[in-house]
């Protein structure tokens, strides 16, 4: 088992550095090819007048004169070992991981990350409890009384949520709770749990239903297919047969084969989630990681961008990774030797 | 079957209890109004060339939102209209517009400064003394010196990339690039500024400027003290001059302002301080900043673009929202060069024959109609001090254009039967492409056929129409454009666009192909001449020579619609600032 997770965890890390390479070359190597000169590249740092031998410095000060091997060292050097950046009259130093600075807002990126990070988890837990607890809970139900009234309306209701995209119902319900009925801050806002955690509860409400509707919809599905599944199984008749009780007959024998796919899922949508979501965030003025990413992509803020993509992408593999190790302990079948 | 109930109880109970828990959440605390105001009644333009809801109550939290990041609020960094109006809240520079609605707004009165500069005779050199008694917020007195410092980091273009570069070009700087760069020890080493004594300042200019109380208006004059410099960190928290100083700083998230309790009123008559706090809330929504203004929950759209167009509708169709909003001049052009280096517009009479031939409503329908601002004539807009109206192509009596005076001028140019040539735009600028599409239109009923080339508007300067040898090689014959004034004068909004000499072959122009010898003189003769009559007289021959040779096509000269939420006290639109309300004017009522 322990030399399983370390070559887990020694997958992981070749990934993340694939991935670092990919985005770095996305976003500093296809530029050059589509023909866009190192000035070209600077331009998105400099204000609206600024002549050629302006821009020429400007691209030296940012490192794109030199060849892309050295700036790939420079960006992977500051994740490691951090970097300094010179604000006029000092220069500070920014801790690893870095993740770049960016020259918009001159701030290094990773405290932003780590400061809105708390934005998202929150809302990403919250919201994944919910639809976790209502859509497994839906999907045992409606399997169980299968072609009832509640099976029909509680699908129903699932296939709306998952066609109903975020925007609209995160609009729908701003526009009923919060500029309505008024009960929440109109357009959403955010109160850190540390400072005030009913306050905090009470602003992240909507978003966590919200996100849980469109989320508890696919596993509500997802759970009534596997339980039907399981549930006509021959060790159910089995269990039923020893006169086992039937809460441990649907719980203990069906439902736990049946949560193996809907933890691979739970796991991909998580680390999704973490790494950033972006319309719910964007809905609600939470100044979360997926909010920081649009607004990066909306000022060309490269490091930004890059930062969240990383981020992003250590959640997911992350949360692959203890998914699979989960696998071992929710389903006996897959236990390693 | 019990258990079944039982978990059926469960999931219906958590579902209850969800919907409970939202129901019992506590409306937030509303701000009731009451008294403080004065008499005026809303109505519809009501905070244009008056004061509306004229108050003297202090007190209250005064709320802006912003759709982005803000530009900075370093005054050696900002280069946007609304943040030169709000920096005024923290920050004095040595002149600045006069606290007044329309266009008493556009004259200059001092600010830091005793009065407006003292030129010498050939307008080089220009002297401000002090008024006596300012403080930064920690109570140590300002100093000439501290406004040296703070023109000279504003010259660091490595660091503080987003401010214009007014002082770099009319200083004489011999070779001076940073105070982070300097050998004095003081870090005062710049020779173009001397400081004789603690309240004197002389500016010496490498060419004559008649308007350079214009230049001591712009927010790197705002004095820093260098021993509090943090270079690119000093936005966080930039030393007050004004009635308010920073409270908080959350980058990209908001920030605050409480009172400067080192301000003294007696030494500023331009600022009414009235609100006890001031908060920016950034990269919020742009529908949902309208929104929370119309719910009362905000005050400002610090912007001041205007609402979205689809809040423009619900205004404008409701009396009741409609008599809350301000429909305002703000001091931009959108406009077209006509580009005499693509054949065959190098002959006038083609040019013209644009003039002539193209519908003006149509233009103005592209962005949004009446709304969207006033048929434009020519290029000064007309709030501008010196502005005439200049009419030589007739838009006024035929606002759908003169096909038949267009085809004669086509006649006279050679090309009776019309020609074809490009015309481009800003990708992501639906407007604009709506503009393109109506030139299209009405310029083929006299022959003249256009294609339409789109480009990313992130480059469009930079790589494609400004560009001259792109513009020329790609025939692009009409160039699709808008242009706002840094202030309210003839140099702030025409030099960038009507010099020949701003033209740079590397691209990144301003001035997309406007080049007439005539006007490159009367530049000339405007900069030297000191007197603010004769100089402003100058500058609309300039605009009449631009329209005589055709080079340019006026569309509309802009409007913004926007919404005065009933919470604001004190509140008028001011010419000088481009358009928008005085925010260091503004109170809220409580």
């Amino acid at each position: 088992m322990i030399r399983y997770i370390i070559r887990r965890l020694l997958a992981a890390v070749l990934l993340l550095f694939v991935v670092s390479v990919v985005t770095f070359a996305i976003f500093f190597l296809v530029p050059r090819l589509a023909g866009a000169t190192p000035e070209d590249m600077a331009s998105r740092y400099v204000g609206r007048s600024t002549s050629q031998e302006q821009l020429h410095v400007m691209a030296q000060k940012l490192g794109f004169l030199d060849p892309l091997w050295v700036q790939y060292g420079r960006f992977a050097k500051s994740i490691i070992l951090g970097a300094d950046y010179s604000t006029g009259p000092t220069t500070v130093h920014c801790p690893a991981p870095c993740f770049g600075y960016s020259f918009l807002t001159q701030n290094p990126v990773w405290p932003d990350l780590t400061d809105r990070l708390t934005v998202t988890i929150s809302l990403a837990i919250g919201g994944a409890l919910i639809w976790l607890l209502a859509g497994v809970a839906t999907g045992v139900l409606s399997a169980l009384r299968k072609g009832s009234f509640f099976d029909r309306a509680a699908m129903g209701v699932a296939l709306a949520g998952v066609s109903l995209p975020i925007f609209f119902t995160g609009l729908l319900s701003l526009s009923i709770f919060s500029y309505g009925l008024g009960w929440t801050a109109p357009g959403g806002s955010y109160e850190p749990f540390t400072s005030n955690p009913a306050q905090w509860a009470h602003d992240l409400l909507l978003p966590w239903i919200t996100l849980a509707f469109l989320f508890s919809a696919s596993y509500a599905r997802l759970t009534r297919a596997g339980m039907l599944e399981t549930m006509s199984e021959d060790y159910i008749r089995t269990a039923r047969a020893k006169g086992l009780p039937e809460r441990t007959v649907v719980f203990k024998h069906g439902l736990r084969s049946a949560l193996t796919p809907i933890l691979t899922i739970f796991g991909l949508d998580l680390g999704l989630l973490l790494g950033g979501a972006i319309l719910t965030e964007s809905t609600y003025s939470l100044p979360g990681i997926g909010k920081y990413a649009v607004d990066a992509i909306k000022t060309n803020d490269l490091p930004k961008v890059l930062g969240v993509t990383l981020v992003g992408a250590f959640f997911i593999i992350f949360a692959n990774l203890v998914v699979d190790l989960l696998y071992a302990v929710v389903d006996p079948r897959v236990r390693l030797a | 079957m019990r258990r079944k109930t039982a978990a059926v109880a469960i999931a219906a109970g958590m579902v209850i209890a969800l919907g409970l828990t939202a129901c019992g959440s506590n409306k937030p605390s509303s701000n009731s109004s009451g008294g403080g105001g004065g008499n005026a009644t809303p109505a519809f333009n009501a905070a244009i060339d008056k004061v509306f809801n004229p108050s003297t109550k202090k007190g209250g939290t005064l709320r802006f939102a912003h759709s982005g990041e803000f530009d900075s609020t370093d005054g050696a960094d900002t280069y946007y209209g609304y943040s030169w109006d709000f920096i005024r809240l923290y920050g004095r520079a040595l002149t600045m517009f006069a606290p007044k609605p329309g266009k008493d707004g556009n004259k200059l009165v001092p600010d830091l400064a005793e009065s407006l500069g003292q030129p010498s005779a050939d307008a080089k050199t220009w002297t401000y003394k002090l008024k006596a008694g300012v403080k930064f917020e920690d109570g140590t007195p300002v100093t000439s010196k501290d406004v040296k410092y703070a023109v000279e980091r504003s010259l660091d273009k490595d660091t503080f990339v987003n401010g214009p570069t007014y002082f770099n070009d009319f200083l004489d700087l011999q070779g001076y690039k940073s105070p982070y760069k300097d050998s004095d020890p003081n870090k005062l080493g710049l020779k173009a500024i001397e400081t004789p004594d603690d309240r004197t300042i002389v500016f010496h200019l490498a060419k004559p400027f008649g308007g350079f109380d214009y230049l001591a208006m712009l927010p790197a004059t705002i004095p820093v003290p260098a021993a509090k410099d943090t270079g690119t960190k000093y936005k966080e928290h930039p030393v007050s001059t004004g009635p308010y100083k920073f409270d908080v700083f959350n980058a990209g998230k908001n920030f605050a302002l409480v009172r400067n309790t080192s301000w003294d009123a007696a030494t500023d008559p331009n600022r009414t301080a009235l609100p006890d706090r001031i908060e920016v809330a950034l990269n919020t929504n742009a529908q949902d900043i309208d929104d929370r203004l119309l719910s009362g929950n905000l005050d400002v759209g610090i912007e001041g673009t205007g609402v979205q167009a689809a809040t423009q509708g619900k205004i404008l169709g409701n009396q009741d929202l409609k008599k809350n909003a301000d429909l305002a001049s703000i001091a931009r052009l959108w406009f077209s060069v006509i580009n005499a280096d693509v054949a065959p517009l190098d002959n006038i009479h083609c040019r013209k024959a644009i003039e002539y031939a193209t519908d003006h409503e149509g233009y103005q329908r592209a962005y949004g109609g009446p709304t969207g601002g006033d048929i434009a004539t020519n290029l000064l807009p007309p709030q501008i001090p010196g502005a005439k109206k200049i009419d030589l192509y007739n838009f006024a009596s035929k606002p759908n254009g003169d096909v038949d005076a267009a085809k004669k001028e086509l006649a006279d140019c050679g090309q009776p039967n019309g020609f074809a040539i490009n015309v481009s735009y800003r990708a992501e600028r639906p407007k604009e492409k709506a503009t393109a599409e109506s030139l299209q239109q009405s310029l083929s009923k006299v022959g003249i056929n256009l294609t339409l080339k789109p480009f990313p508007s992130g480059d469009y300067a930079k790589l494609y129409a400004g560009k001259p040898d792109f513009a020329k090689n790609n025939k692009l014959g009409i160039i699709i454009y808008g242009w706002g004034a840094d202030w309210p004068d003839g140099f702030g909004f025409l030099q960038q666009i009507v010099d020949s000499r701003a033209i740079r072959p590397g691209g990144g122009n301003t001035n997309l192909g406007i080049k007439i010898p005539d006007v490159d003189a009367l530049i000339d003769k405007a900069l030297v001449t000191t007197e603010a009559d004769a100089r402003n007289d100058i500058w609309g021959q300039i605009d009449q020579k631009v329209m005589e040779n055709a080079e340019a096509l006026p569309g509309l000269w802009a409007k913004a619609l926007i919404y005065r939420p009933p919470s604001l006290t004190n509140v008028y639109v001011n010419d000088g600032l481009g358009g928008f309300y005085d925010y260091a004017w503004m109170g809220v009522k409580q």
